[in-house]
């Protein structure tokens, strides 16, 4: 079951956390790609993911339940403990 | 609501299983404990019996019966052969909403903090740690449950403002410092003395702002006065001062996170001490009024919070002395040790006077007032050995001060407290930071409902 807290913060600053910088380079970096679940995402991510699995990246897929909505809580957590990089892409 | 009679119910009751059978034929509209809308609707309503009959004309309450007591519901209704097959009168049962868990779960609805969902996956002391609310210890994770319980420890609104938290100057409600005493570790019990703290905290004379952000040490000591330190079970005797008693842990630690997360006074960021001290996780202990020889350091008999800007703890040993003039000599050598035994009139100081030695000054009758103007006259020392330069130190005063003589403390910066066990023939010094207008004066606060 979902845990609700409530925030102890003056609440001026938002829940999520900011992006890290970007890094110079992917070596020994886990890189996540994130399907949002749009029609053919698929298709650019295959050919990403052959493209950096040629440079030895580590790749791990992910995708939405659907693209309409935000990503599920679960699904950031999984990626954040699993990934140092995401990409996430679509192509319409 | 809608105007109209209704009647709120629920399944568990026999009261309820009795005047079942007359609803349906009766204009009412049956609120049912056992739905969800049902339930917020009793708990808006502040049913705690059922069967509870209100009637809504206008747009507000007009009318209301508990139970069943048949003439009632019959006036109520304007049917004078209604039940007449029932008894004469049942009382009503406890309803859903005042049961305590059911209770907190629809209060925490009602809180306006804004909230936020934990992974499933996420474990919730280590989310605590990973969104910055801890002050380095795990914290208790305050859900809307747990803070509305909190809330049930005062009679103030949750809504309500306790004050302007700095260094970002945020306005903190009631609720907000709730939230904190539970990462904090509180009972609701507790929540109005942490206010008080809050309260005390953010005046102008006692300056949380500077306080954080100085590179001293000091940060708030928190003395309790008055009936509320037995009533939430606080520790003024052995080991007043260090571990193992909630209330005195948890109070402390609570204004300290309503600083750091409230305020955002960060340790690093706004809060620039060189070395800090270990009171900055909580420093809050309860005063021993009766077995004091001497009046209280505040209240007067009410229940109070007094906050000092406080260095840190250091021990007083004086096991020999058993004339007041020799103890206060062993004590005034201990006091000119705050801060550089070079400096005076800068420096507060609270003086914790432990049980053995306050029967010396009991037993030779002197009063608070005279040990501390004899402990002023002791402290008081000639310009010319507090110069810079004097004794081969370069710490000191400016030149000039040679022909003076100079007290180490101003007339109200010496604060003497009463607590610890029974045995030992020790005293505490807990030094100050700069007082008067640029640094924290101390400040007390009546402990309110």
């Amino acid at each position: 079951m979902t845990v609700v807290v409530l925030d102890p913060t003056g609440e001026r600053a938002p829940v999520e956390r900011q992006r890290l910088a970007r890094p110079a380079s992917l070596d020994g970096l886990r890189v996540g790609l994130l399907d949002i679940s749009k029609a053919r995402g698929n298709v650019f991510l295959d050919r990403l993911s052959e493209l950096l699995a040629e440079r030895g990246v580590d790749v791990r897929r992910y995708a939405k339940p659907t693209f309409t909505k935000p990503a599920p809580v679960d699904l950031r957590h999984e990626i954040s403990t699993q990934c140092d990089v995401v990409i996430e892409a679509l192509a319409d | 609501m809608d105007d109209g009679a209704y009647v709120v119910v629920n399944g568990e009751c026999p009261t309820c299983a009795l005047v079942r059978p007359l609803l349906g034929s009766l204009p009412v509209v049956v609120v049912d404990e056992d739905t969800e809308s049902g339930l917020e609707t009793s708990f808006g309503w502040g049913v705690d019996t059922v069967p509870t009959l209100v009637r809504i004309a206008g747009g507000v309450e007009v009318e209301r019966h508990v139970g069943w007591l048949r003439e009632e519901w019959r006036a109520f209704f304007g049917d004078p052969g209604l039940g007449a097959e029932l008894p004469e009168y049942r009382p009503g049962c406890g309803a859903r909403a005042v049961e305590p868990l059911v209770e907190a779960r629809l209060r925490g609805r009602t809180l306006r903090s804004r909230r936020v969902e934990l992974a499933s996956e996420e474990d919730e002391i280590e989310a605590m740690f990973d969104r910055g609310w801890s002050d380095g210890l795990p914290v208790v994770p305050p859900t809307p449950e747990r803070v509305a319980r909190m809330l049930s420890g005062t009679v103030r609104s949750p809504d309500e403002v306790v004050a302007v938290v700095p260094p970002d100057l945020v306005e903190c409600t009631v609720e907000k410092v709730a939230v904190n005493a539970v990462l904090a570790g509180c009972k609701p019990e507790y929540l109005p003395v942490v206010l008080a703290c809050v309260e005390a905290a953010c005046t102008a004379e006692f300056n949380a702002h500077g306080l954080l952000a100085t590179t001293y040490f000091s940060s708030p000591v928190v003395v309790v006065n008055g009936p509320v330190a037995r009533r939430i079970g606080m520790n003024w005797g052995l080991n007043a001062l260090g571990q193992g008693n909630r209330a005195n842990a948890t109070i402390g630690r609570a204004l300290q996170l309503v600083i750091r997360n409230v305020g955002g006074g960060r340790p690093g960021e706004v809060d620039r001490a060189t070395l800090g001290n270990p009171g900055k996780y909580t420093f809050c202990f309860a005063e021993d009024e009766e077995g004091s020889p001497w009046e209280p350091l505040a209240g007067g008999g009410a229940s109070a919070v007094t906050l000092f800007a406080g260095d840190g703890v250091r021990g007083v040993v004086d096991q020999l002395s058993r004339e007041p003039e020799s103890l206060a000599r062993s004590l005034a050598l201990a006091l000119l040790a705050v801060a550089h035994p070079k400096l005076v009139v800068a420096f507060d100081a609270m003086l914790v006077v432990s049980p053995e030695h306050a029967r010396v000054f009991r037993d030779a009758g002197w009063s608070k007032d005279r040990l501390r103007s004899e402990l002023l006259a002791l402290t008081t020392r000639p310009g010319s050995e507090l110069v810079q330069g004097a004794g081969g130190i370069a710490e000191g005063l400016p030149a000039g001060f040679e022909g003076a003589q100079l007290p180490k403390f101003r007339e109200d910066g010496l604060l003497i407290v009463h607590a610890g066990g029974g045995a030992g023939m020790f005293s505490a010094v807990i030094g100050g930071w700069v007082n008067g207008e640029t640094g924290s004066m101390p400040v007390t606060r009546e402990v309110g409902g």
